[in-house]
């Protein structure tokens, strides 16, 4: 029988809207403002004490809250308000009462349903434009960072050369080369063959003078990829850290091609305590752990940094040996029977120091120690009365780790003894971290003000429903009951269109809106060519039957032609454009993709049901009748 | 239904592409794109102010505090206001600027935004979106190629080219600013005209094959007419729902809107027009559609 679908595909269509129905549901939910708590260091536990200070400060200001949890670990605790007005407000409250070491954050806490939850349901993430924030893009100094390298390996090769007495002349060039020259040709093949077993990442040439003969020496491409890369990464993890530090709820840290680094803290208003925050500069102390007998007047007791040895403390002396800026490198990894240890390279300088400092103290134990710049909040009483809060840096040191030192130790050393590569991975980026970082600079920055991302989304549906409405209009009038049926596919792909991108966790941004907007402009153009193709097939004098049948079959080529070439077009859209136009990428694609399925199987669905399996003499479906 | 004769005025459309192309180029040239924020690097700053903004006194008092160079325009209402300082001003400027307009102001300057884009990244933009389009009009032409036939090809990517140019253009005439956005409908406009080229070249080709005795021009001429309903159909509800956005999307996403709507409107034009008109003068034919026949099914016929 023509035009009727075997019962599998009408419930496979069900299925699929009843799915896309559940998985779009949640945006229907809009979230409650609120507010969420959480310790500075990612150990501190959020306690009901602390929950119910907060929550006191909120009453006597008389903020309106409810609905606030502790989450399962004990490391978040979130608060609802009723107005988001008074988010502001709320959070300078509850920042003043719990006092240094929490972070009070503004977040939108979604009010989904379990039921809807329990299934993985989400709403949409929305994107900067919609819900205000900041969005940084900054930009990782590398060439800085090999620049530095190349003076390591200038002060290496020094220091190798002396070791083996040969006498040569070691500069850094103004190419950005390490040049070194010697006397005699003898001498410089001799050196050539140590500097390549001292740094065999080296690619060294002979060049030939009147009466010198020298060796030029650079990084090998993939060594100064390497080099960039680690800057990169290394600037990633401080970032990351200092993030967490802002006290955002969903913040987003990301690399971004060769140097770049993005950085989006949505509701964040304040650019420059941001910034503050983001440009501070980490440092490392490598100090002895003190004797048992020292005097109290030569140590001082350091907590280690990693949560899991939270509570632990060492006594270290209070001699630093070396600082960060001696460190050239810090490198994850494995000795020669597989373990994982941390390979750290010194400047000549710092080698001298460590290998003075060490010599004599084989066996004893050398503790490290990650500084970083915090601030305090203190509150001044102005004048007027009123509080203002003021930021009191001050520097945190924590333990990182305290190895024992098994040999005098060089410019050259490593970490052994630790349990995993995980371990020796994180060791080493901390320690990079607190070496002097490759200048980071700031190459973008976005702010968008909650209000104008409130309008965003005001305007945006606005003009997706004015939009729609209108061809549902233009559908129905000119194409009747077949009209009705695209409407139906058409609204139906809208909420596929949701569905997916909650489901994918795609975020939503204006252009994003834009994207939803074009394709319910353009997923109908499917539709319209089934319904041509029918139209045609009747006025040449096909069944009505026979017309639905092969309007839809040889529509369907045509349609998967143009579709895929828009695809092309959205994929290197994606694949090339930043931030809010990937968001339009994204949602053109899918729009793309769903309307195929909806106006393909969807409205064919809907026909079949509605003309399918039964005698037609005439065909509801507009235009000049045949 | 009558087939309308849509080529005897191909040399008429010749000339009026011809026209708006060298109109385009020419302002292009001259007068270049008024490139956004995003491409050029800078500041910009928009804020909202709670009562009718006094753009002169903005503007004196911005020239006071030394931001010269500023431009000051009001930004979809008179208390919205847009602040654009040009290249050179540091990343700090933003928030600085915007306590000196407080200031300067008795009741409140809401901030709506700012943007700060350094200019190694405007340029790297521009380079981007350039090959991005030029690499879509390739994939797009070999798509085509391998689905239809070469002819069709170079005539969906001559259309293409057509109607990329004569936004840009529009934009270049009209001085309206050309930002990240408007980039992006242009890939869009590219997508859009592709998708009513191909299907007049899938009925071209069809039509081909089915009608035996026919010149070229006659076949083009009734695939046009059969699939202009569907043409006009597509652009009536795709401008129905630009226009919303267009009307209703406000000021930042107005540049987006419009661009499709010139995009939409060139790119049904040049898919009835410029892409047709191609193949004619690459002078399709019957021979170039014919389906192969395979080797293999030749050969089962040979034996018994």
């Amino acid at each position: 029988m023509l035009n009727k679908y075997p019962l599998w595909k009408y419930l496979l269509v069900l299925l699929v809207v009843l799915l896309g129905l559940f998985y779009a549901a949640p945006n229907l939910y809009a979230p409650d403002p609120a507010l969420q708590i959480t310790g500075e260091n990612s150990a501190q536990q959020i306690d009901d004490a602390t929950l119910r200070r907060a929550l006191k400060s909120l009453d006597e200001a008389g903020i309106v809250h409810f609905g606030e949890t502790i989450d399962e670990d004990g490391r978040n605790a979130l608060i609802r308000l009723e107005d988001a007005e008074q988010q502001l407000a709320a959070q300078a409250r509850v920042s003043r009462a719990l006092g240094d070491g929490f972070i009070v954050a503004l977040n939108l806490a979604p009010t989904t349903p379990d039921w809807l939850s329990d299934y993985g349901a989400q709403p949409m993430k929305l994107g900067l434009d919609l819900s205000g924030g900041v969005h940084f893009k900054l930009e990782v100094d590398v060439d800085a960072a090999a620049e530095r390298r190349m003076e390591f390996y200038v002060n290496d090769t020094k220091r190798a050369l002396r070791e083996a007495r040969i006498r040569g002349f070691v500069t850094l060039n103004d190419k950005g080369q390490v040049e070194t020259r010697f006397k005699t040709e003898a001498l410089r093949e001799q050196a050539r063959s140590i500097i390549a077993d001292n740094n065999p990442e080296l690619v060294l040439d002979r060049v030939d003078e009147a009466d010198s003969w020298n060796l030029t020496a650079v990084m090998s491409d993939a060594t100064r990829k390497e080099i960039a890369d680690y800057a990169v990464s290394q600037n990633l993890t401080t970032l990351r850290n200092r993030v967490n530090e802002l006290g955002v709820s969903e913040p987003l840290v990301q690399r971004q091609g060769q140097n770049r680094i993005v950085v989006e803290l949505p509701g964040i208003q304040d650019t420059a305590e941001a910034k503050r925050i983001l440009g501070k500069v980490a440092n490392l102390e490598f100090r002895l752990v003190a004797n048992l007998d020292a005097a109290p007047s030569e140590k001082q007791r350091f907590e280690y940094r990693s949560p899991d040895r939270a509570g632990s403390s060492e006594w270290l002396e209070r001699t630093v040996i070396i600082t960060g800026e001696r460190v050239a490198n810090a490198q994850a990894s494995f000795d020669q029977n597989g373990r994982p240890n941390v390979q750290i390279s010194l400047d000549s300088e710092g080698g001298t120091m460590m290998s003075r400092a060490t010599r004599n103290n084989i066996k004893r134990r050398m503790g490290v120690l990650f500084i970083e710049r915090k601030y305090r909040t203190r509150y001044e009483v102005q004048d007027d009365g009123t509080e203002v809060p003021v930021k009191v840096p001050y520097d945190e040191k924590k333990l990182l780790t305290a190895p024992v030192i098994q040999s005098a130790l060089g410019a050259q050393f490593q970490i052994t003894g630790l349990d995993s590569p995980l371990e020796s991975s994180e060791l080493a980026l901390m320690l990079r971290a607190g070496a002097l970082a490759a200048p980071i600079s700031f190459v973008e920055e976005r702010t968008v003000g909650p209000s104008l991302g409130a309008e965003n989304i005001r305007l945006g549906v606005k003009s997706v429903q004015y939009g729609l409405a209108m061809v549902v209009l233009f559908m129905v009038v000119y194409y009747r009951v077949f009209g009705v049926a695209a409407v139906i596919a058409l609204s139906c792909n809208l909420m596929l269109l949701v569905a997916f991108m909650s489901m994918i966790g795609a975020t939503l941004t204006l252009p994003g809106i834009a994207g939803i907007v074009l394709t319910v402009g353009m997923a109908v153009d499917a539709n319209v060519l089934i319904f041509s193709r029918i139209r045609e097939e009747t006025a040449n004098g096909l069944s009505p039957q026979m017309a639905i049948h092969s309007g839809f079959e040889r529509a369907v080529a045509t349609i998967l032609d143009a579709n895929i070439t828009t695809l092309i077009v959205a994929v290197i859209l994606y694949a090339v454009g930043t931030g809010p136009v990937k968001g339009f990428a994204v949602t053109l694609s899918i729009g793309i993709l769903t309307s195929m399925f909806t106006a393909i199987m969807g409205t064919r669905a809907l026909v079949n049901l509605f003309y399918g399996g039964r005698r037609v003499q005439t065909l509801s479906i507009g235009g000049r009748k045949s | 239904m009558n087939t309308i004769n849509f080529m005897g005025q191909r040399k008429l459309a010749m000339v009026f592409s011809a026209i708006l192309l060298l109109i385009s180029l020419g302002s292009l040239a001259v007068k270049q794109l008024n490139w956004g924020l995003d491409f050029t690097g800078g500041t910009l700053v928009e804020v909202h102010y709670s009562e009718t903004a006094d753009l002169n006194a903005i503007r004196s008092t911005l020239e006071k505090e030394g931001y010269s160079g500023a431009i000051v325009v009001s930004f979809g209402t008179d208390r919205d206001v847009m602040i654009r300082l040009p290249k050179g001003y540091s990343d700090k400027q933003g928030a600085a600027l915007l306590a000196k307009l407080q200031e300067a102001f008795a009741g409140s300057v809401e901030l709506r935004r700012i943007e700060f884009v350094g200019p190694q990244v405007g340029d790297e933009l521009r380079e981007q979106g350039g090959l991005a389009m030029l690499l879509a009009l390739g994939l797009v032409m070999l798509y085509i190629a391998f689905r239809f036939q070469f002819k069709f090809a170079v005539g969906a990517v001559v259309a293409l080219v057509h109607d990329v140019i004569i936004t840009l253009g529009f934009f270049s005439v009209m001085g309206m600013e050309f930002d990240l956005t408007v980039l992006a409908a242009l890939l869009a406009v590219i997508g859009y005209s592709l998708n009513d080229t191909i299907v007049v070249s899938d009925r071209i080709r069809e039509n081909f094959r089915k009608i035996r005795r026919a010149e070229p021009v006659e076949v083009v001429d009734i695939s046009l007419t059969e699939t202009l309903g569907r043409t006009l159909v597509t652009s009536l509800t795709t401008l129905l729902v630009l226009a919303a956005l267009a009307l209703l999307g406000g000021e930042m996403i107005h540049g987006f809107a419009i661009a499709l709507i010139v995009g939409v409107v060139v790119g049904t034009y040049s898919s009835i027009y410029v892409a047709a008109n191609t193949l004619l003068i690459l002078g399709v034919s019957k021979e170039d559609l014919m389906i192969p026949v395979k080797e293999g099914a030749e050969q089962e016929d040979l034996t018994p």
